[in-house]
């Protein structure tokens, strides 16, 4: 499977790793199988090759056990952290805030790969 | 034959009524032309930030009250991971452990009975854009459109407890809950623009078991109609499947309203692999409990406080008042009738509302909010028959009348140029009334042999001579104390 394009900036080792991190107690030996690698990289939509997951399980497992190392802290009765700053997110007023649409459209659509009658045009999915 | 029990819990997705989408600021107002409101956040560009829209996290909040919930001090959002093309981050904004509301209950009224229907949690996320696979056009050949206005509309998604056993409760409840968050001023309601989209887990199990069977999900179900015939449907299918030796897997299925059937979607096996986790573009949201108190106080009296009080003021049946409180400006509009036209009056007030301006309404297919008559002109006309001025049938004459002649008119006023008054008068019909006797001597007659039709006949004369307006229980009185 290719690797999956335009969908953002969104970093797809964001999602990989992140998540991977996020869910460390699925992973009761604190070690990955090439297996996993693979999964969780279809699930991300990554394509990667035998040695190339090999490399990344590698990668993986350093990270794990420095966490494992972490988990040797006590952390009873400490509340988890949903960010690294101690911040809270801040709102924005109801308000719309975009005016010429048809001129941002037009910008968008003309770098879109492919674009029809003001619609993103994607290969054909059907449920 | 075993005896079956239905279990059903229900997710339901409602568009929270915001100008702004929940993370950007594009309008959200339905129907505009494809991708006139999807802005750099909206179609996921690089380096853009979501922001959070304040009012989506108030109507969280008011929802939270309304239902009695627990407002989270602190909430997270989190990325809910999957590809599809109109989706275009990759992931939707949700929240996974930190919802905003946690909890409550939705009291519902099944037929006769109320039943409390308790609530898990209510979350914001945002939804994601449409994909269009038909009518593309030449050029669009082999292609899917993708829309991505609707990308990034705020949504509450409100989950119950599995505690509904009959696709009749399953409605009541999403009625309930339909009322609810139009009454509160959270949704627009609107079902066909899918401003209100129901989810249905159901499953079922032996009669007196206490764990549950497999359940399978129907999706998307916009309008009530919908939710009954795919739960039943969907029952009757369980049933079959498991009497014929078979077994329920887990799956999503969708409801085919033309065929009346659901099926099962083609199921992915990683289908719900979504790996959630915090999403670090957003910091945690503080709701502070000033926030929370004083969304309290902007909150409307409630429909079910609305209905015990309406039962309490003006001795109307739980059924009348469940009916007066299906919507906020219907309770409304009652209640300024029931001022206008004095308390006393209250159940005739009802009857006016729900029997001739709903028919009224229905007919001409308008909402109470677009009522031709105005509370203060159905409560003026209240007030002249409650105090004998007009008939009942002179006042439907009246009502219609009021209806077409705009806002400015009063039943007194018509009542006043068209000279309907009730003739109550003992003297008047007196007179009336022998002249008659001495004209059907013939009837007088019939009516000292015996026969009551006769009378009935006379009283109509009487009705006739004075054109409608003769006081028909007066005019009774009169005749039967001339021919005793």
């Amino acid at each position: 499977m290719a690797p999956s394009r335009g969908c953002g900036g969104k970093n797809f080792y964001d999602t990989l790793y992140g998540s991977l991190v996020y869910h460390l107690s699925d992973f009761v030996t604190m070690s990955l199988t090439l297996e996993q690698v693979h999964r969780i990289a279809h699930l991300a939509r990554i394509e990667v090759d035998e040695a190339e997951a090999r490399r990344t399980l590698g990668q993986l497992n350093e990270i794990f056990s420095l966490i494992e190392t972490m988990q040797a802290v006590d952390t009873q009765g400490v509340e988890p952290m949903a960010h690294a700053q101690e911040l809270a997110q801040r709102l924005r007023p109801d308000c719309v805030t975009e005016n010429d649409q048809l001129a941002l459209r037009a910008a968008f659509q003309a770098i879109a790969p492919e674009a029809e009658a003001g619609l993103y045009l994607v290969p054909k999915v059907i449920e | 034959m075993k005896q079956w029990e239905v279990v059903i819990g229900i997710e339901t997705h409602v568009q929270l009524s915001t100008r702004a989408k929940i993370f950007s600021g594009s309008s959200t107002a339905f129907g505009a032309a494809p991708n006139l409101q999807a802005n750099a956040v909206d179609i996921a560009l690089p380096g853009v930030l979501p922001v959070l829209n304040r009012r989506a996290v108030e109507c969280a909040i008011r929802f939270g009250l309304a239902v009695d919930g627990e407002i989270a001090a602190k909430s997270v959002f989190a990325r809910k991971n999957y590809f599809y093309p109109d989706l275009p981050k990759g992931y939707q904004i949700s929240q996974y452990e930190l919802p905003v509301v946690r909890g409550g209950r939705l009291p519902v009224q099944v037929g006769e009975r109320e039943k409390m229907i308790a609530l898990t949690r209510a979350h914001l996320e945002e939804d994601a854009g449409k994909s269009l696979h038909e009518g593309l056009g030449q050029a669009a050949q082999g292609r899917s459109g993708i829309d991505l206005n609707r990308a990034g509309t705020p949504l509450l998604e409100i989950v119950t407890e599995p505690d509904m056993r009959s696709a009749a409760e399953a409605v009541a409840y999403a009625r309930a809950l339909h009322a609810l968050v139009r009454w509160i001023g959270i949704c627009d309601g609107n079902m066909q623009e899918g401003s209100f989209r129901c989810d249905a887990n159901v499953s079922i199990r032996p009669a007196g078991e206490t764990l549950f069977g497999t359940r399978r999900e129907i999706k998307n179900l916009n309008s009530f109609r919908f939710l009954q015939q795919a739960i039943d449907y969907e029952v009757r299918w369980q049933i079959a499947t498991i009497e014929d030796g078979g077994s329920i897997e887990q799956a999503t299925v969708l409801f085919d309203a033309d065929s009346g059937e659901t099926r099962a979607m083609r199921s992915k096996e990683d289908a719900h692999d979504y790996r959630y986790f915090p999403d670090p573009d957003l910091l945690p949201l503080v709701i502070d409990r000033q926030w929370v108190a004083q969304a309290r106080a902007e909150l409307p009296e409630l429909p079910a406080a609305r209905r015990e009080r309406l039962m309490a003021d003006s001795g109307l049946s739980a059924y009348d008042a469940s009916i007066l409180t299906a919507s906020l400006d219907l309770a409304n509009y009652y209640e300024a009738t029931v001022t206008a036209a004095g308390k006393e009056n209250a159940k005739i007030c009802a009857n006016w509302v729900m029997v001739d301006l709903a028919a009224r309404l229905h007919r001409e297919d308008r909402d109470i909010g677009e009522s031709p008559i105005s509370a203060a002109q159905l409560g003026g006309l209240i007030a002249r028959i409650a105090d004998g001025t007009i008939s009942t049938s002179m006042a439907r004459k009246v009502f219609d009348e009021l209806c077409s002649g705009g806002q400015a008119s009063s039943a007194d006023a018509i009542i006043a140029s068209q000279g309907l008054q009730q003739i109550s008068d003992s003297g008047a019909l007196t007179a009336l009334i022998d002249e008659l006797l001495a004209a059907n001597p013939g009837m007088v007659a019939e009516f000292r042999s015996g026969r009551e039709k006769a009378f009935n006949a006379l009283v109509g004369q009487v009705m006739k001579a004075t054109r409608g307006q003769a006081n028909p229980q007066r005019v009774s009185e009169l005749l039967r104390q001339k021919l005793a």
